[in-house]
C-alpha cells in the first residue's frame, strides 16, 4: 500500500500541550515539515520561547534550547556564533517577541544574524490568561484590557513585521496566516523560503503567523478563524514586506 | 615565559583565551572595558568570536546559548551590569551549562559610580537571581592571581557544569602589575548534553531549565545541592597569615586583603600581631579556616569596601566564639592601611 500521508520526522510522538482549536499545532507541524523536507533534522537547533509555546523543545525533533521571556533570539545568537553552519531557528509568541523581547529581536536582526524567526501572532497573551500583548487590536478585550483595548491609553497595536522590515540586517520578511487550507499552504512556502534565505547566508529571516486563541477570545475555533480573517487580517495586512532579490 | 606588565583587565582577557575561552559576548560598562575591547581585538586572531551584544541582558543569554553548544564561553561586566545579567545566570545555573562571568565591582546602589567597591557580595554570593542556586566566586588580590585563577574558573565550570564567576574590584581592573602566564592544559570534559545537532545518530538534546512539574523540580533542585556540596567540599580556595598569633584576626578578600596586609606590618611595628584569612572562593565560604581559634586571638575584624556584607559569612563561621568587627568604607572609598590599624588597636583597647 502506498503511504499518501504520514507524521513528519520533524515533531516526537509527544502530545501537544495546545488547546482545541489554537493554531500552535498547525504552524509546529509547518516548521517540522519544512525542517524534514530542506533535511535539516540532523543539523538544526532550535530555540523555544515562554508562553504556549514554551514546551515546543519537547515537540521539535531536534537540538533545543529554551529561553527566558524574550531572550530567544540572543540565545540563538550565542548558537549561531558557535555553530555558523548549522541551521538555528526561534519560535516565538507576540508577548514574547513583541514585548518582552522587542530588544532582543531588534538587534538579532540589526546584526543580520543567520537565523529564522517563527513569530506567532495571536493577539493576546495565552499561557498567562488572556492578558493585553502588543499586538492586541484596538477595542479588543483582554483581562488587563476590560474594557478593550484603548489606543490612548496603551497605544495602537505594533507591527512587528513592517518594523523589521525596515532593518538592512532583516533580509525575509512576511506575513501569512494559518486560517485557512490556502492560507496554510502559503504559511509554508514562507517559512521553508525563510530557512532557504537562512541556508544561503544571506542575514535575517522572519516569517510571522497570525494565530489563533480560541480559550482566551473566548471563541469556538471556527469563530475564531472567522475573527483572524475578519479583524487581524485587516490590521496585519499578510504578504512579503521584504525578499532577497533574485539572482539574475 | 618572562613576566609582562599588564593591565588587569587586558590579563583577564589574555588569561581567558589561553585558558581556551573562543567566545565573548559583553556590552561595555566602566571599569571593566577593556576587557572586551581586549577580546574585540584578540579573539578573531584565534579563530574565536566577540559579540557586542545590545544590553547585559542579551549578553548573558547569548553566553546561555553558547554554553549549550559546548562552548568555552565568558561575559564581562561591572555591578549594574551584573545585576541585568542575574536573570541569565539563574537560567545558566537551572539548565546546568559551565561558563565564566566577570564582575569588576563598582560603588552601588543604582549607577553609584565608577570608582571600586565589594559592594556586590551578596548579590555574587547568595544566587542573585531567582531560584535556589549557587556559583563559585573566585576573588583574587592581585592580578597575577587573577590570571591564575581565570584557568581554574573555566576548569571548575566545565568540571561541575555551572558558571563561575571571577569578582574583582575595579582596582584589580585598571591597575598594572606585572605578570607571567603559565603554560597549562585547559581540562578535557566531555559534552555529550551539547547542541551539535544530532547528526541523526542520537535523540534530541534539549537545554532547559523548566520543570513544570513541581516533584521533578524539587529533585533537580535536589541534585543541584548535590552539586553545590560537592563544590563546598573541593573547591573551596583559602590563604590564612599569621593566625595562630594573632591578637586580632582580620578577615578581608580581593584588594582589600593587600590594604589589610600592610595594616598587619604597621601594627607588627607596635608590637600587636594581626592575622588574616582571605577567601580566595567567597562561596564556598572558607568555614573551615574558621574553625581552629587560637587562644590569643582577642576578635575578628572583617574589613570590605562595602557597608558589611561578607561579615555575615564571618559571623556564621566563627559561630559566636569571638566577636566579629568590622570596618569599611564605601561608595567608591578605599580604606587605607592606617585606618585598618587604627580601628585594630581601638579593638583591643590600643587606640
Amino acid at each position: 500500500m502506498d503511504v499518501v500521508f504520514q507524521k513528519t520526522k520533524g515533531l516526537t510522538d509527544k502530545p501537544f500541550s495546545y488547546c482545541p482549536g489554537c493554531t500552535h499545532g498547525i504552524i509546529h507541524r509547518l516548521v517540522a515539515e519544512c525542517l524534514e523536507e530542506l533535511n535539516l533534522l540532523d543539523e538544526v537547533i532550535g530555540v523555544a520561547p515562554v508562553g504556549c509555546s514554551v514546551f515546543a523543545y519537547d515537540f521539535f525533533n531536534c537540538d533545543m534550547h529554551e529561553a527566558a521571556h524574550g531572550r530567544a533570539p540572543a540565545v540563538a545568537t550565542g548558537i549561531k556564533r558557535v555553530h555558523p553552519d548549522h541551521p538555528v531557528f526561534t519560535y516565538q509568541g507576540d508577548g514574547d517577541l513583541a514585548s518582552i523581547g522587542t530588544a532582543e529581536i531588534v538587534h538579532v536582526a540589526h546584526r543580520g544574524e543567520k537565523i529564522t524567526t517563527i513569530f506567532v501572532n495571536n493577539a493576546i497573551y495565552g499561557m498567562t490568561g488572556g492578558q493585553m500583548a502588543p499586538t492586541t487590536l484596538v477595542g479588543q478585550k483582554a483581562t488587563t484590557a476590560p474594557y478593550g483595548r484603548d489606543a490612548a491609553l496603551c497605544g495602537n497595536p505594533i507591527r512587528m513585521s513592517e518594523m523589521l522590515a525596515t532593518i538592512d540586517g532583516a533580509v525575509f520578511v512576511e506575513r501569512v496566516a494559518v486560517n485557512t487550507p490556502a492560507n496554510i499552504r502559503k504559511a509554508k512556502k514562507a517559512i521553508k523560503k525563510a530557512f532557504e534565505v537562512q541556508l544561503q547566508g544571506l542575514g535575517f529571516g522572519i516569517v510571522e503567523v497570525l494565530s489563533t486563541c480560541p480559550t482566551n477570545w473566548g471563541l469556538t475555533p471556527v469563530e475564531s478563524l472567522n475573527w483572524l480573517e475578519k479583524n487581524m487580517i485587516p490590521y496585519y495586512p499578510l504578504g512579503n514586506f521584504k525578499s532577497p532579490k533574485e539572482e539574475v | 615565559m618572562a613576566k609582562v606588565l599588564m593591565k588587569g583587565n587586558e590579563a583577564i582577557g589574555a588569561a581567558a583565551i589561553k585558558a581556551g575561552c573562543k567566545y565573548f559576548f559583553g556590552y561595555p560598562i566602566t571599569p571593566q572595558n577593556e576587557v572586551p575591547e581586549y577580546m574585540a581585538r584578540e579573539l578573531p586572531k584565534v579563530g574565536g568570536v566577540f559579540v557586542q551584544a545590545e544590553s547585559e541582558v542579551a549578553a548573558i543569554n547569548m553566553v546561555y546559548g553558547a554554553a549549550g553548544c559546548g562552548a568555552r564561553v565568558m561575559t564581562s561586566s561591572s555591578s549594574p551590569g551584573i545585576a541585568l545579567k542575574q536573570e541569565g545566570i539563574s537560567y545558566i545555573a537551572g539548565a546546568e551549562l559551565p561558563c565564566v562571568i566577570v564582575n569588576i565591582m563598582r560603588g552601588g546602589p543604582g549607577l553609584g559610580s565608577i570608582q571600586p567597591a565589594q559592594s556586590d557580595y551578596y548579590q555574587s554570593t547568595r544566587g542573585g537571581g531567582n531560584g535556589d542556586y549557587y556559583h563559585p566566586v573566585y576573588a583574587p588580590a592581585s592580578i597575577q592571581e587573577t590570571v591564575d585563577l581565570m584557568q581554574e574558573a573555566f576548569d571548575v565550570a566545565d568540571k561541575y557544569r555551572t558558571p563561575v564567576m571571577v569578582l574583582g574590584d575595579g582596582m584589580i581592573g585598571q591597575m598594572m602589575e606585572p605578570v607571567e602566564f603559565f603554560e597549562r592544559e585547559p581540562l578535557k570534559v566531555e559534552k555529550p548534553w551539547a547542541t551539535n545537532g544530532t547528526k541523526g545518530k542520537r535523540k534530541p538534546n534539549i537545554i532547559n531549565s523548566l520543570f513544570i512539574d513541581p516533584q521533578v523540580l524539587e529533585e533537580h533542585n535536589h541534585h543541584l545541592e548535590e552539586k553545590f556540596a560537592l563544590m563546598k567540599k573541593n573547591e573551596v580556595r583559602v590563604e590564612t597569615f599569621n593566625t595562630e598569633e594573632a591578637e586580632v584576626v582580620c578577615v578581608a578578600y580581593g584588594t582589600t586583603a593587600r590594604i589589610v596586609k600592610n595594616a598587619i606590618e604597621i601594627c607588627k611595628k607596635d608590637g600587636i600581631e594581626v592575622g588574616l584569612i582571605r577567601p580566595i572562593t567567597l562561596w564556598p565560604f572558607p568555614e573551615a579556616a574558621f574553625e581552629e581559634v587560637s587562644e590569643k586571638t582577642k576578635a575578628y575584624l572583617t574589613v570590605e569596601m562595602s557597608l558589611g556584607q561578607m561579615i555575615d559569612d564571618v559571623k556564621i563561621s566563627v559561630e559566636g566564639k569571638r566577636p566579629v568587627e568590622f570596618y569599611g568604607r564605601c561608595g567608591g572609598m578605599i580604606p587605607t592601611p592606617k585606618g585598618v590599624a587604627e580601628k585594630i588597636k581601638s579593638i583591643l583597647g590600643r587606640a
